[in-house]
């Protein structure tokens, strides 16, 4: 059931989760780690979600795969283009979150993979991919390709009744997911979630590449 | 922010300070308003602040426009971690108070642009107030796909 909320409603919720889960994560990992982790505004993810691997297409019609994406971070997110609100919120969210990496940023792809594969073609995904930031890759693929990565990230996705116009919407699950350049899940953040915080942890991220 | 009026035109386009769009007739005024735009014929969505100094409530019930066949008035939702739209078939704009349609939340979704709107353009969108009983000429400025506001 849907109730109303404010349109700002998606930082609050953020900041809810943070509020009452994130301490008494913070407080396990500490426990486990004797208090040596990062402090991150994200949730902390290692170990619980399995490491980036698919097979899909990518905007030029090429057979990709996770360790195509190997050697940098990566930012996974579901969405499909005809989505007009949330997925392009979420995605120029990610490019300021790249802009204000500013040359760090290099090591970070976003990949953003369409759960409406029937209308979001290879071009497509180029030329949405483009409009956000050069840094966004997008994934597409046969329907068993996106059923497969949507389930091993437990994303769900459900297509909507058609429309007057013969158009449709597809109701999608909206985790960031972060891998790290070995191709391990980290984080998993939320559009809700802070550029700010999300730039915070990417950073932590990246210095922990570079000492490792 | 100055709104003229005009007894012989139904609605007067402004231009507001601090670089929005802007429309105003009567008691109901928009201030920041704004389209992204996304490539090909991909649906938009449409956002502004809406301002009612009217005694009475109205509220946004749809809009039309030259440049999209269709618009539906939508709220983006989320529940248990899945996002959605929602249609709303009335939004209501307080007296004395404002509403503000903002990504993430309510938006106007327009749909079938009759020919490719590029970033930077004035859009002008009607807005139908109370199935009619008042309506609103706002020009929208087009900003591009990773624009966060106007």
């Amino acid at each position: 059931m849907l109730t109303e909320m404010p349109p700002d409603w998606r930082s609050c919720l953020a900041r809810r989760t943070r509020r009452l889960i994130l301490p008494a994560l913070a407080a396990l990992l500490c426990a486990c780690t004797g208090g040596s982790s990062p402090s991150w505004r994200l949730t902390d993810v290692r170990g619980h979600l399995p490491d980036l691997r698919f097979h899909l297409t990518d905007g030029n019609g090429q057979a990709v795969s996770g360790e195509t994406y190997r050697g940098r971070l990566a930012m996974l997110y579901f969405g499909y283009t005809h989505c007009p609100d949330v997925c392009p919120l979420t995605l120029s969210h990610l490019h300021l979150v790249m802009e204000k990496l500013g040359p760090l940023a290099s090591n970070v792809r976003i990949l953003f993979v369409s759960v409406d594969p029937a209308r979001d073609t290879p071009a497509v995904m180029h030329e949405y991919a483009a409009a956000f930031d050069p840094r966004v890759v997008g994934l597409t693929g046969g329907e068993s390709e996106i059923a497969a990565v949507a389930k091993r990230y437990r994303v769900a996705f459900t297509r909507g009744p058609t429309l007057a116009g013969g158009g449709y919407e597809v109701n999608h699950s909206s985790g960031i997911y972060i891998f790290d350049a070995r191709g391990r899940a980290r984080l998993l953040g939320t559009p809700g979630d802070s550029v700010d915080d999300i730039v915070h942890d990417l950073r932590i991220l990246i210095a922990m590449e570079k000492d490792s | 922010m100055t709104v003229s009026r005009a007894p012989s035109l139904a609605a007067l386009l402004v231009f507001a300070t601090g670089g929005a769009w802007a429309g105003g007739t009567g008691a109901l005024r928009a201030d920041a308003a704004w389209i992204r735009v996304l490539p090909g014929d991909l649906p938009a969505a449409a956002y502004l602040t809406l301002r009612n100094a009217g005694d009475e409530e109205v509220a946004l019930t749809g809009a039309r426009s030259a440049s999209y066949r269709r618009i539906m008035l939508h709220r983006s939702a989320g529940v248990g971690g899945m996002e959605g739209m929602v249609p709303v078939a009335r939004l209501p704009v307080p007296a004395h108070g404002a509403v503000r349609l903002a990504p993430g939340g309510y938006h106007l979704m327009l749909m079938d642009a009759v020919r490719p709107i590029a970033p930077g353009r004035k859009v002008t969108l009607t807005l139908i107030f109370d199935g009619g009983r008042e309506k609103l000429d706002v020009a929208f400025l087009a900003r591009p796909a990773n624009a966060t506001g106007p």
